[in-house]
């Protein structure tokens, strides 16, 4: 399992492709937090990085299934599925192996942001000025969140063997459980309730404030949990 | 037995591709499975490796059940896809290591075997290649090395030598042969001179079914008698033949034919009196002695 999980993680890097989605990534947050009007720091005048937190997850839904979306449909294409699959790897390490690189990737793409906490801190007045443990909270429900989003990308990148396919299906699918499901929400009165209650954007708001609740790390542990159950069941159907 | 398939079917909706084939492999013997494009082949072979699952019947690997066991059929089988998929942007030992690291070798042991499996296969000269900028017969070889990397007993070969050129062909099937000491070896292929060239028994199949099993040897000596083609300039008279020993003519074409007779001294001097009577202008007058590929066509062109 190493194996596969050390070679997700070699062809990220040893394509172009793998770079392209890093910069444009930090390309977005950069303008997003430092020079946008409206949403940059520095116009804000408050030494917090809120505008990281409220934006990234926007930025993951199109990141994420860029990083996944060649992950299963690529390797059916070009056959090396056959490969994987009749290897002794059992399915299931071999969806683990993926999913793992992929959060190892999106935390490598997220760990140049840290240089925003450096800039915020030395930025403050006084220098220092910054509620840590907060940023540091909200920093762990965007991971959180980058895994949520991964699982969805690992589902739809097993639908098809068609890259173009699964990264659709995947930004449509984020975009639904993320925003969607919230604005449905105020549409349906009956189930508003339950509806706010499985989308994504209800469980990271309190997190992306720093707050980390037990009941909020157990739905993304849920939802990923789920979300990856069903990719095994796709992918072990022969 | 090193491989028994049992009475196999496989259904893609409505479509048969396999129906109710068994056939038997025994240790260190070549098997050819045999059988024109659509016949089968790939899914009997992606059965055989744990890919698909059939429908019904088994396949026992040294023993153990695919369907029930995939994971430890996998250690003792080595599969060559169809189309030999890689990964283009990896390094030879990468790619060998990596695959290798699936079936769990680790660390000196991995490193030797890649070593020896690329020096098997006359992999060292290009080993700082990418496999993307390889030519088709040298990704067959890391292909074919990649099946050896886990040291299997049991190889499986689905049309190892489809696209190569002549002399890829050649060395190909060389290497093939080489690596299958001691091993049992199943290979698809439709082209017959391959299986003459390196196998020891014959499955021939036909839409899903087995339509011929046995031993090389005995397939072609089935064969009744001995076939000629005999073609003129001028058209041919099957009654010319009538006093001829025959025990089949058939007719390719009105100035060729197709000829089986049990004596075939015989027939040469009857055809040669024949065409000097008649003061025939002769084209072609040959044994054939691609027996397997008269098999295979008559086995294979009628409708089962």
């Amino acid at each position: 399992m190493t194996s596969l999980f050390w070679k997700e993680i070699n062809a990220f890097f040893t394509n172009l492709t793998g770079y392209v989605i890093m910069a444009v990534f930090l390309a977005a947050l950069g303008l997003i937090v430092w020079v946008f009007p409206g949403t940059s720091v520095l116009e804000y005048g408050f030494s917090d990085l809120e505008a990281l937190f409220s934006y990234t997850p926007m930025v993951f839904m199109f990141l994420i299934p860029a990083i996944t979306m060649r992950m299963i449909a690529e390797e059916k294409k070009s056959g090396t599925w056959e490969l994987l699959m009749t290897s002794p790897l059992p399915v299931w390490q071999i969806m683990l192996a993926k999913y793992l690189a992929t959060l190892v990737l999106i935390a490598l793409t997220l760990l140049p942001t840290l240089v925003y906490y450096y800039s915020i801190v030395q930025l403050g007045d006084p220098v220092g000025n910054i509620d840590s443990a907060g940023f540091f909270g909200a920093f762990i429900g965007l991971l959180l969140m980058g895994a949520a989003m991964a699982s969805i990308g690992m589902f739809s990148s097993s639908l098809t063997d068609n890259q173009i396919v699964a990264f659709v299906v995947g930004v449509f699918t984020s975009f639904m459980l993320y925003i969607g499901l919230s604005a449905m929400a105020e549409l349906s009165g009956q189930w508003g309730y339950l509806l706010e209650n499985i989308s994504l954007s209800y469980h990271y708001e309190s997190m992306s404030k720093g707050v980390i609740g037990a009941e909020n790390v157990f739905y993304f542990a849920a939802f990923i949990g789920c979300i990856l159950t069903v990719t095994w069941g796709i992918i072990s159907k022969k | 037995m090193s491989i028994e398939v049992n009475n196999l079917s496989k259904f893609y909706g409505q479509q048969k591709a396999l129906d109710g084939i068994s056939f038997q492999a025994k240790p260190g013997q070549i098997l050819g499975f045999l059988g024109p494009n659509g016949a089968g082949k790939s899914t009997m072979m992606k059965i055989a490796t744990g890919f698909l699952l059939p429908d019904q019947g088994d396949v026992i690997i040294r023993g153990v059940s695919v369907t029930k066991h995939p994971q430890v059929v996998s250690k003792m089988v080595g599969y060559l896809p169809e189309h030999n998929p890689l990964y283009l942007d990896m390094y030879i030992p990468e790619f060998l290591s990596f695959m290798g690291g699936l079936y769990q070798l680790k660390g000196k042991d991995l490193a030797n075997k890649v070593s020896r499996v690329m020096e098997e296969c006359g992999l060292m000269p290009e080993k700082t290649k990418k496999i993307g900028q390889l030519s088709k017969g040298y990704r067959q070889r890391v292909g074919l090395a990649k099946t050896l990397v886990h040291d299997p007993a049991i190889i499986i070969l689905d049309e190892p030598t489809t696209g190569l050129d002549p002399n890829q062909l050649v060395e190909i099937r060389k290497l093939i042969k080489t690596i299958s000491i001691n091993k049992t070896l199943v290979l698809s292929t439709h082209i017959m001179q391959e299986v003459e060239a390196i196998c020891e028994k014959v499955v021939i199949i036909h839409r899903g079914k087995i339509v011929a099993q046995d031993l090389l040897q005995n397939l072609t000596a089935t064969e009744k008698g001995f076939t000629f083609v005999l073609a003129t300039e001028e058209t041919l008279d099957m009654e010319w033949f009538s006093a001829f020993t025959l025990s089949d003519l058939k007719v390719l074409a009105s100035n060729r034919f197709l000829i089986r007779t049990p004596d075939p001294q015989l027939f040469r001097k009857q055809a040669l009196n024949l065409i000097q009577e008649r003061q025939l202008n002769l084209v072609e007058l040959k044994q054939e002695n691609k027996n397997l590929e008269a098999v295979f066509h008559e086995l294979t062109q009628k409708p089962v």
